[in-house]
């Protein structure tokens, strides 16, 4: 019955609207017939051409810059013995929490041509370097942004490869780079495609970075602006969209491939993780100055961010003239509505995505309903779908449903954006509750029910209350992540009243005059999700115990 | 062949304030299969970590054929090491994990195949080279580290523990198998267990480790039968061990336990702290009246355990508790609890602990 009413969900809201993306796509929009003539037109045009290349360019450089800036900080800070490895791991994901289209802005005012750091550069060195110009600025916001996707899953993974694997290949008479070479980073491998593939789709999908940037000539752009300029029957933006789900499916197919049978962990008994070692003077002076670098680099969104909401003119200086609180006040003032609406859209989001979390986190590991697995295929898919796309598809397949008493489109009432944040959130939430389910053993349920409770009783009285770690994790990841979303959001809001936070700031920073007040609602975002994921990491780390209690069952 | 003689001399070791390894002497021969035996946390894992070059830096010497090793690297040590967790390389073939000490050191192709072969074929998986360890059992796997390692003809082989991943019909299996590889190979073998059948059936010599400190260094036999301290005796296998003092008994001298039992040894001259009697060197026979008068060791039947082959008796004698083991026979003699027996103990069996 639950099953039933979450699995019509997925299909109304994720299943149809996808669907009628990709039937749109191949239909003629003047005869209704079944065509590939948009295809044609599609490749025909050097404008749609350029954009395809661009995306792909912007999405593998990225993933190469995102990989320098990891690589180093995880090798360093799993491999070596020193001080400040935890702060440099945390202030390692520190970009995640900052909508990346909000980081633009300020990269542009360190980076751009008349930026800070060019203006030092031509002062002393009389050099100008284009890092923020075109293709450039995108993949270097992108590559910043994401590249915490590759730290976490390559740190994980170092982390979890046993040391006598290392220990065995020193034994034959390997050591050094060679060691790293041929046995560390092929074990680790699993993790690096994993967050290689993520930061690829990521950066093929995200639509707010390159409008910021003024970069047009991409895929997802192109979609919005056809969409948004010419309407929804335009056949290019289904097109677009059609491209843009068919190479997200095909880097996680690919990256499925290259993991395939590299499941190492299972293999790996004992553990105890790389052996670390010690770093001598001169190592630990030049160790911490590439992560000093790297962490400048990373942080430059923050500072640039803090620096522009408090500073009063900013242009042509390497730094602002000079500082204000009035673009707080005028941030407050008027963008109270934008805060408002995006703690009840993400609130509400992060609330349905928890419920049907533990909902089907529940039916796939502890009940034999059939079909459960596609529970799980199927809202983990959403993570294939970009923004854009979904937006699309809720525009198209909602706009002339009515809702009775509201009295208005399904696709222009605000409820469409809590839903489509749902959807589009949905799968981290899962992944949290599975994560948490799978730590409770089924014999402390079984108790529950042999001391007489029912099924709906032990859950609730046993199952949930020890899930609780995990599901507040996920609400929290659900509700941060949601809150700073911006490419489904933009295509959904209808009219300023019910825009939400990300969406403000991308209106404020559009204009010259808006930078400085869209940088403290900027500022604002960060310190929402920044709190988000620290109070979330605090529930876990005081779950640990509760849910060690019931490992500890588990492994009897 | 080269002098792969091991001589390990006064080794200190500590994590950070623990010291973990206390002087450690040892000489271990050409050709022979030594055991390292000890409960968890005695140190002999970390022994023989720090012969492979691994963990922190001991102080002291490890000498190999003179040669002393403490100061090298472990990739430079040629010192072979079979893994607790077999620490196969998932990522590469069986062939490969094989091929890999060789490849190491820049042995040819083609002799690289051949010796390949002939180490997977000495294990019995020449037929799965082309396998993923994930596809082997744990006994396959576990044969495969140790081609792995041999391969390269290390000049000592260090086996940590490689049998306490398998079930237990193939650890008898695998522990012959390992024997006569070794025999075969003529190779210097150390052997760390904390089992002390496996440590008993297999070692031409063994040490038994305390605390990070050697107890006793000799064969199985000799440990069992001449334990030098009560660690020692009541660690192999099952002993009782009585605390006393020599005492003059009508001009003879004889030992008295702290309870007062007397037990007659075959010497008396220094002062003698304990007396370790093994319980299958105590009869038990009914009591008969000559003896008793005679002042033998009466005492009372409080506990018995049938296992199998033997019987096992808790007899308590003037307060003290002795355990008998009487082999058992079809139709043989048996005491019910409660009832009143005799102690027989020859006196030359028995061991004096100074």
């Amino acid at each position: 019955m639950v099953g039933l009413f979450i699995a019509a969900f997925l299909a109304l809201f994720l299943l149809v609207p996808v669907v009628k993306v990709i039937y749109v796509a191949f239909i003629d929009p003047a005869t209704g017939d079944f065509t590939l003539l948009n295809f044609k037109d599609f490749f025909d045009s050097s404008l749609f051409r350029e954009s395809f290349y661009n995306s792909f360019y912007v999405s593998a450089m990225s993933v190469i810059v995102a990989t320098l800036i990891a690589m180093p900080l995880a090798y360093f800070t799993t491999r070596f013995n020193f001080k400040g490895a935890a702060i440099i791991q945390t202030l390692g994901i520190i970009p995640l929490i900052m909508p990346p289209f909000v980081g633009a802005v300020a990269m542009k005012l360190l980076f751009g041509t008349n930026g800070s750091i060019n203006l030092l550069l031509e002062e002393y060195l009389g050099i100008n370097i284009p890092f923020m110009e075109g293709l450039n600025g995108v993949i270097l916001v992108q590559s910043i942004h994401y590249f915490p996707f590759i730290l976490i899953n390559l740190s994980a993974a170092l982390i979890n490869i046993d040391s006598s694997m290392e220990e065995a290949a020193q034994n034959l008479g390997t050591r050094g780079l060679r060691l790293f070479r041929k046995i560390v980073f092929p074990l680790a491998m699993p993790g690096y495609i994993a967050g290689a593939a993520l930061v690829f789709i990521k950066v093929f999908d995200d639509l707010g970075t390159p409008l910021l940037l003024d970069v047009n000539k991409m895929l997802a752009p192109q979609a919005y602006l056809r969409i948004s300029s010419i309407g929804i029957s335009d056949p290019m933006g289904y097109v677009i969209s059609v491209i843009l789900i068919a190479i997200s499916l095909f880097s996680l197919w690919a990256s499925f491939q290259a993991m395939k049978g590299r499941d190492y962990s299972s293999v790996q008994k004992g553990g105890g993780g790389l052996s670390k070692r010690d770093l001598k003077t001169g190592e630990r002076i030049m160790v911490y100055a590439v992560i000093g670098f790297i962490l400048f680099m990373v942080l430059s969104p923050h500072i640039g961010l803090l620096l522009l909401s408090f500073s009063t003119i900013w242009s042509f200086a390497v730094l602002p003239d000079g500082y204000t609180f009035a673009h707080y006040y005028t941030a407050f003032s008027s963008a109270s509505g934008y805060i408002t609406n995006t703690l009840i859209y993400a609130g509400l989001a992060a609330l349905f995505d928890v419920v049907l979390g533990v909902a089907i986190a529940y039916i796939v590991y502890r009940t034999g309903l059939i079909g459960r697995k596609w529970l799980d295929y199927g809202a983990s898919a959403a993570l294939a779908i970009p923004g854009v796309v979904l937006g699309i598809g809720y525009l198209r397949t909602f706009h002339n449903v009515e809702v009775p008493i509201v009295g208005e489109p399904l696709a222009s009432w605000w409820v469409i954006i809590v839903i489509a944040l749902t959807i589009r959130r949905f799968p981290y939430a899962l992944r949290a509750c599975v994560a948490a389910i799978q730590q409770v053993s089924v014999m402390l349920e079984e108790a529950a029910e042999n001391l007489g409770a029912n099924k709906r009783r032990s859950v609730f009285k046993i199952v949930v209350p020890l899930m609780s770690g995990g599901i507040i994790a996920g609400f929290v990841t659900s509700f941060a992540t949601a809150s700073v979303e911006l490419s489904a959001t933009i295509m959904l809001v209808a009219k300023e009243s019910d825009a939400p936070l990300a969406y403000g700031i991308y209106e404020f920073l559009q204009s010259a005059s808006g930078r400085g007040p869209g940088a403290a609602l900027g500022i604002l975002a960060v310190i929402i999700v920044g709190l988000g994921t620290y109070f979330s990491h605090r529930i876990i780390e005081r779950g640990e115990k509760k849910r060690n209690a019931a490992v500890a069952v588990n492994e009897e | 062949m080269n002098d792969t003689n091991l001589t390990i001399k006064n080794l200190h070791l500590s994590f950070g304030a623990t010291e973990v390894l206390k002087g450690i002497n040892l000489d271990i021969k050409q050709g022979e299969f030594f055991s390292f035996l000890g409960s968890s946390g005695s140190g002999k894992s970390t022994l023989l970590r720090a012969i492979a070059g691994f963990g922190p830096t001991p102080k002291g010497q490890i000498l190999i054929g003179g040669q002393d090793i403490a100061d090298l690297p472990p990739w430079e040590r040629e010192v072979g090491m079979v893994f607790q967790s077999y620490a196969l390389w998932p990522h590469m073939t069986v062939a490969k994990n094989v091929a890999f000490g060789l490849e190491e050191r820049k042995v040819a192709k083609a002799e690289v195949n051949k010796r390949v072969i002939e180490a997977l074929d000495m294990v019995g998986l020449a037929d799965y080279a082309d396998r993923r360890p994930s596809q082997l059992s744990g006994g396959q796997q576990q044969r495969v580290a140790l081609a792995r390692t041999i391969v390269v003809e290390p000049r000592i082989l260090l086996l940590d523990e490689p049998l306490s991943n398998l079930d237990a019909n193939l650890r008898v299996q695998m522990r012959q198998d390992i024997l006569a590889l070794q025999r075969k190979l003529n190779l210097t073998t150390i052997f760390v267990t904390h089992d002390q059948e496996e440590a008993n059936s297999i070692s031409d010599r063994m040490a038994l480790l305390s605390n990070g400190v050697v107890q006793q260094v000799g064969t199985p036999l000799a440990l069992y039968d001449k334990p030098c301290n009560n660690f020692v005796a009541s660690f192999l296998g099952t002993a009782n061990i009585f605390s006393g003092e020599v005492q003059d008994d009508n001009g003879t001298k004889i030992f008295v336990t702290n309870k007062n039992v007397k037990i007659e040894l075959p010497k008396i001259d220094t002062p003698i702290k304990s007396v370790v009697i093994r319980p299958q060197n105590i009869n038990l026979s009914a009591v008969n009246d000559a003896a008793a008068s005679k002042g033998g060791l009466i005492g009372v039947v409080t506990k018995t355990e049938f296992l199998g082959s033997h019987i096992r008796y808790e007899v308590i004698v003037d307060g003290e508790l002795f355990i008998v083991d009487q082999h058992h026979h079809l139709n043989g003699e048996f005491f019910e609890k409660s009832s009143e027996v005799q102690l027989i103990i020859n006196k030359d069996q028995t061991v004096i602990l100074n």
